[in-house]
């Protein structure tokens, strides 16, 4: 009875995880439980990125405009750079085998092609060229006092509920 | 030290501190960069309307919620701290362009002569920000990650599905930012 509760569990939670790793990028792969205070070093890090977001004025309207007219060169030096030092770390860590703080091997996913990746990307794209913002500089465009940005905030969560209720209807 | 960081920094600094947040993040405890994930938390927490892609175990993804609150601290700091005080520098192509719409304003992140509290329910307002809003939360939803977890996260991890995810991106951007944006701001 136990080891068949335990299975059932065990199931329920690869279900949830193959929905996770087949819809979002973001999978959380620590199997560690902490107090919440641990994510207090997220928090440090979300500050220090939300720092060199506003500083590089990767969350200026204007900067993004001018990326996709060609007329500068800033942001794909920065996501260029930003990549090539992400593709360095990763290969690092793969390499030497580095644990995280906790002493657990690093886990990597590989993501599925779908057609979504074409369609949404476009969709995503379009929303970036007008917004000329990602999800991400939207809170630190709020953080600088632009409170208009709360309302596209809003609009991209129902935006994201929106594919959520149509997503068995969408081509993928 | 205080001179540099009062002034906007250059590409060289920037990229590779944001490509920093990639391990910064696996080695502190396992997690994959990407933000618009937090769009579909705030759903699943909020309004999960019985919807079976909101029925998950957002609990395991607080994390993430803390870190985009972090972004928004960190907004706030450079704001309070060391703001640079002069306007946004960009090519003078663009600033022809845009004096053509009578966009001149370049001291905020924002043009604040389109956003505004008061411009929100014009045609143009509801088009850029609340349309634009919608269109960058669904889309990054049905590609399955945005700038951070495509662009970034999955091409570090050199994923072929993340550069054809990045390539829409960009193509988006070129199709909106010079064919849609210049009928839109007419």
């Amino acid at each position: 009875m136990v080891r068949e509760n335990n299975t059932r569990k065990l199931k329920a939670q690869d279900t949830d995880f193959e929905v996770r790793a087949q819809d979002t990028v973001c999978v959380n792969e620590s199997g560690l439980e902490h107090k919440w205070y641990h994510n207090i070093k997220y928090l440090i890090v979300g500050i220090l990125f939300g720092i060199v977001f506003v500083k590089a004025e990767v969350i200026s309207w204007f900067r993004i405009q001018e990326m996709f007219r060609l007329q500068s060169f800033h942001m794909y030096g920065i996501i260029g750079s930003a990549m090539a030092v992400g593709i360095l770390s990763v290969w690092l860590i793969k390499k030497l085998n580095i644990k995280t703080m906790y002493g657990e091997p690093i886990a990597f996913t590989s993501k599925k092609f779908n057609k979504g990746q074409i369609y949404g990307g476009l969709i995503f794209g379009l929303g970036w060229g007008l917004t000329g913002a990602c999800p991400g500089p939207l809170f630190a465009q709020i953080g600088m006092g632009a409170t208009v940005v709360i309302a596209v905030l809003l609009s991209a969560v129902a935006g994201t509920w929106v594919y959520g209720k149509l997503r068995e209807k969408l081509p993928h | 030290m205080a001179e540099f960081l009062m002034q906007p920094w250059p590409w060289y600094i920037a990229g590779p501190l944001i490509g920093l947040t990639v391990p910064a993040l696996l080695i502190l405890g396992n997690k994959h960069f990407g933000i618009s994930a937090n769009l579909r938390h705030a759903c699943a927490t909020c309004f999960p309307a019985n919807i079976p892609f909101f029925k998950y175990d957002y609990k395991k993804e607080i994390w993430n919620l803390f870190f985009v609150a972090g972004i928004f601290l960190g907004g706030i700091l450079t704001f309070w701290l060391f703001n640079h005080p002069g306007p946004v520098v960009v090519n003078p192509n663009l600033v022809k362009e845009l004096e053509g719409y009578g966009i001149n304003d370049y001291s905020n992140m924002v043009p604040v002569q389109l956003y505004s509290w008061e411009n929100l329910l014009t045609g143009k307002g509801l088009a850029m920000m609340v349309g634009g809003g919608f269109l960058v939360g669904f889309g990054s939803r049905y590609a399955g990650g945005c700038t951070s977890g495509h662009a970034i996260m999955g091409l570090s991890t050199l994923q072929w599905p993340s550069l054809v995810a990045t390539i829409c991106f960009m193509a988006g951007g070129f199709i909106m930012a010079n064919l849609i944006l210049p009928v839109i701001l007419q």
